[in-house]
């Protein structure tokens, strides 16, 4: 079921008559593909931009520095709800949220990830800044959450223990 | 194409909260498969919630977020009946726009 093979198959073997079905279908995909793209454009405009940078710093200093954070100060208003022990570091759910006033941003980094930065969010007015999602962890380690709240850095952590590692292959 | 998000969008008070759950690898691009061959990363990097036009949600995401992925948030300005709409994309620039009624 591994997608990047399909283009492996057997094509030779196909029987003439079935390839102009084919290639209708195809073509099919192809202009829904661009239909979904166009309706896409102008919802795209306002994703938050991915930056390379940061999301493939290595050690949690060199991403702190890529998110453009000099110094963080840790906040009791900052919190990060998860299990002690995740016997599945492929799937930890872990919660974050923050109770200061203006908080515009929010970040879940694991520090001992190859890659901390695991997901961000721009929080718009009228949305809270509360938010539960599933991230994979190499070994046990601190998740960090980072929050952006009136032009400052606040943040919280949390111990996680990894009993099974989630990036291996 | 990929398959359809589940979406869950329900009124309490009046703040609004989304779970959704996606359907996708969330490939590292560092995992091999049997034969030694890495697979390719497969992950999505940008995630946006909508409602009545209005931006409610603005997501970026990297590899280390778990295979099929969860998200749950809360907003205020929705009223029933009203459309969550949430579309993200990924590093190969697929994409999927999935919506749900705010119940």
């Amino acid at each position: 079921m591994q997608v990047y093979t399909m283009f492996d198959s057997d094509e030779k073997g196909v029987q003439v008559m079935d390839q102009g079905r084919r290639n209708a279908l195809r073509m099919a995909s192809a202009l829904g593909l661009v239909c979904a793209g166009s309706l896409l454009g102008p919802m795209r405009a306002f994703a938050g931009e991915w930056k390379a940078n940061s999301f493939e710093a290595k050690g949690l200093a060199n991403a702190l520095k890529e998110l453009g954070v000099d110094s963080y100060t840790m906040s009791g208003e900052v919190s990060v709800i998860s299990a002690e022990i995740a016997e599945n570091g492929a799937v930890v759910p872990v919660s974050v949220n923050s109770a200061i006033p203006n908080t515009e941003y929010m970040a879940i980094l694991i520090e001992k990830n190859p890659n901390p930065l695991s997901v961000a969010f721009n929080i718009p007015e009228g949305t809270e800044a509360a938010f539960t999602t599933r991230v994979k962890m190499g070994e046990t380690s601190n998740i960090l959450a980072l929050v952006k709240a009136n032009g400052k850095w606040f943040a919280a952590s949390k111990e996680v223990k990894v009993t099974l590692g989630g990036c291996g292959g | 194409m990929a398959e359809p998000m589940r979406i869950r969008a329900k009124l309490n008070g009046d703040t609004v909260e989304v779970k959704v759950l996606i359907r996708h690898d969330m490939e590292t691009g560092k995992r091999k498969d049997p034969s030694g061959k890495v697979i390719p990363p497969h992950f999505i990097k940008t995630l946006i919630a909508k409602c009545k036009e209005k931006t409610v949600l603005d997501t970026v995401m990297g590899i280390s977020v778990s295979k099929d992925p969860f998200l749950s948030f809360k907003f205020k300005g929705g009223a029933l009946g009203d459309k969550v709409t949430v579309a993200w994309v990924d590093n190969t620039d697929d994409t999927r726009t999935d919506e749900a009624t705010i119940s």
